[in-house]
């Protein structure tokens, strides 16, 4: 196999890696590249997740077919390449949707796995995890297809930051939708407690809330919540996707034009509320649509921060609203989602309670502020979500991740010579005890 | 009725992708090549998309013996038959350099081959119609210090193309040979590499070349003029070159 150096880095780009980086196209190629580091999907977590600096890592977005649907049932197998986006394109228009969906569709169903997304039907449905039925890890001990029987192994792999072995392929139980449409009811939030009110009185499949995090005072918390049903119906095939071409300078989100892009957001839901119906990727994957979005946070990049907090402490995310907005560090939409109970491994992030995501650009005072929106969730009895984080330190996650003894004594039996560390693991020392 | 299509070097980075591409329009795919396992994924893959049909024919293009069961599989269907050619090897030059024998295999997985197979199925595709579109190289534009054992193997492909299509022509089977540049696949991974093009984008442009009738296409279509100036460089300055 071929190994390329390269520089790389994760979605935010605030962390990137140097090392020597495969990318196979045939399985049979996976064996031998399991022994030689940890694999990386599309490189969608933010942070340094899917980074092997100064090692060599395995890229698997050449092994993306699929292998096997069953109509009657709707298990699918797929090698872990694939992305999900793809799967909603190809299965919708039959009638059939992966059971979650994270909010790019670029996302491949190896790095779903291993992150244990969650979707805006999160409260409903659980994670990513939850409908996988089986992984097929490749490691030093050769190939295992893990099922719930293998139940330590399932949930240290679930969300298990790849820590268990490669994943090569898995099966996943698809979910019946009426067609490749949404309709998607939107509502303008006023402030804070309506959004918390509407959040919670939804009874819809799919709910998220937009945040505008830039809004203070009275306006604090207002934003637009989307609840979406699958319909049958036929719209407009989606204009091709832009691309951003180059990274963007910085007064592109300065401070006024955050503010009012954000207000224009707003404005744009009438005051009543509307209907409207949309193709399904556009209500999942809202930003996929430009590509390369990230080069609009410029060269240095940026982070998200986003946790959940159990439901008792909702008022520690509006306090955290009320630091964002009065920071000035502005940035776009923010998401506010309420979340089930649903989670399906020892690491995975999902908690009973609401969940906020925020993105930063790349600078000392966002990261500044940061630390003090993660030891407030601290505090909370909440989590972060290492998909997205790039700043934590090792002590606090550990202390929000319980099961954390439980997943390591998996995965020092799967890897006992930490042949899939990555930078995040190793920034997290979470490959040792508490 | 489905379309048929042949498509030899089922296992290369462009050929899977336009095996997904022609499975989404429902079309019936014999996937001929070396690595078996690999091509049944790839005809899962593309039955779970949409073909009609998909089967799997170990061949050998070095090895003429292994395309009779191909030909007998193509016979039990009916209608016009497509084929599209990306069998290919690139060793290094400096491979080539140590080991002078390895032309041998480069010339048969690259020209001689493919040409075997297409003469074998000729009079098929003259009897009931059809296309054929050859993956040629644009290396073979021209031989250059860097490549060009692959070069003249591909060299020799489009000129057998080219042949080919101006004997199938009266018949009503159209030929196209196409040069794409450096693609983005095994094959020049981690290699440093000009103008590079996508496995995508080089299957969406075979596919929109033979709707249009196209003789030759170069993908990406910026490989057309440099070629061209390529070309005009004269003899005597070219030779001291070295890219």
């Amino acid at each position: 196999m071929r190994w390329k150096e390269m520089d790389y880095a994760g979605w935010g780009r605030a962390l990137s890696a140097h090392g020597h980086v495969a990318r196979p196209e045939r399985s049979r190629d996976l064996k031998p590249l399991s022994l030689e580091g940890p694999a990386m999907g599309n490189r969608r977590s933010y942070g340094d997740a899917a980074l092997n600096g100064g090692g060599r890592i395995t890229d698997m977005t050449r092994l993306d077919r699929i292998l096997s649907f069953d109509e009657t049932t709707g298990i699918l197998e797929a090698e872990a390449g694939i992305m999900l986006g793809e799967l909603a394109e190809v299965f919708a228009p039959r009638g059939w949707l992966p059971p979650v969906m994270p909010g790019t569709g670029f996302a491949t169903l190896g790095g779903a796995i291993a992150m244990d997304v969650h979707g805006k039907n999160h409260h409903g449905a659980g994670s990513f995890g939850a409908h996988v039925t089986e992984v097929t890890l490749v490691g030093p001990a050769g190939e295992q297809a893990v099922t719930p029987e293998d139940l330590p192994l399932f949930r240290a792999t679930l969300g298990g930051l790849g820590q268990t072995g490669i994943i090569a392929r898995a099966k996943i139980a698809m979910k019946r939708c009426k067609g490749d449409i949404m309709m998607v009811t939107e509502r303008r939030a006023k402030d804070w407690d309506d959004h918390i009110a509407l959040l919670d009185g939804s009874e819809a499949t799919y709910v998220v809330g937009w945040i505008d995090a830039t809004a203070t005072g009275a306006a604090l918390g207002r934003g637009i919540v989307e609840e979406g049903e699958t319909g049958p119906g036929l719209v407009p095939k989606p204009k091709p996707s832009r691309k951003v071409p180059f990274d963007a300078p910085g007064f592109a989100l300065a401070p006024p034009i955050v503010k009012g892009f954000n207000e224009l957001y707003y404005r744009r839901v009438p005051k009543s509320g509307r209907t409207v119906v949309r193709p399904i990727g556009k209500f999942f994957f809202p930003l996929d649509k430009v590509h390369d979005w990230n080069r609009l946070y410029g060269k240095r990049g940026f982070h998200q921060f986003q946790c959940v907090v159990p439901l008792a402490a909702v008022g520690v995310l509006r306090d955290m609203l009320e630091k964002i907005a009065a920071s000035g560090l502005a940035s776009p939409l923010a998401v506010l989602k309420r979340m089930g109970a649903g989670r399906a491994g020892h690491m995975s992030f999902p908690m009973e309670g609401y969940t906020l995501a925020v993105d930063f650009p790349n600078r000392d005072k966002a990261v500044a502020l940061i630390g003090e929106l993660e030891a407030m969730t601290e505090a909370a009895g909440g989590r972060l979500y290492l998909a997205k984080d790039s700043l934590a330190d090792g002590a606090r996650i550990k202390a929000m991740y319980p099961e954390h003894a439980d997943w390591l004594e998996q995965v020092r039996a799967r890897d006992p010579d930490g042949l899939y560390l990555t930078d995040m693991v190793r920034r997290l020392d979470l490959r040792s005890d508490a | 009725m489905s379309e048929t299509w042949i498509i030899l070097g089922a296992t290369s980075s462009i050929a899977r992708v336009m095996a997904r591409r022609l499975a989404g329009r429902g079309a019936h795919l014999l996937l001929c090549g070396r690595d078996h396992a690999d091509m049944q994924a790839t005809a899962a893959d593309a039955l779970a998309r949409g073909a009609a049909g998909a089967e799997v024919h170990g061949i050998d293009v070095r090895n003429p013996d292994t395309f009779a069961p191909v030909i007998a599989a193509v016979n039990t269907l009916d209608g016009p038959v497509n084929v599209a050619v990306f069998v290919g090897s690139m060793p290094e030059q400096s491979e080539i350099d140590a080991d002078p024998a390895l032309i041998d295999g480069t010339i048969a997985d690259s020209l001689t081959g493919p040409a075997r197979f297409l003469h074998e199925i000729a009079p098929l595709l003259e009897e009931r119609g059809g296309s054929i579109a050859g993956v040629g190289s644009v290396a073979g534009d021209r031989g250059r210090v860097t490549n060009y054992v692959y070069g003249a193997a591909k060299a020799g492909f489009a000129a057998y193309l080219s042949g080919l299509r101006n004997r199938m022509a009266r018949k009503g089977v159209h030929v196209m040979t196409v040069k794409p540049g450096p693609v983005d696949t095994a094959m020049t991974w981690g290699m440093k590499m000009p103008l590079m093009t996508t496995p995508e984008a080089v299957a969406d442009a075979i596919l929109k070349g033979l709707a249009r009738k196209r003789n030759v296409i170069y993908t990406a279509g910026i490989w057309r003029p440099v070629m061209m100036v390529i070309r005009a460089v004269p003899e005597p300055i070219f030779k001291k070159t070295s890219f």
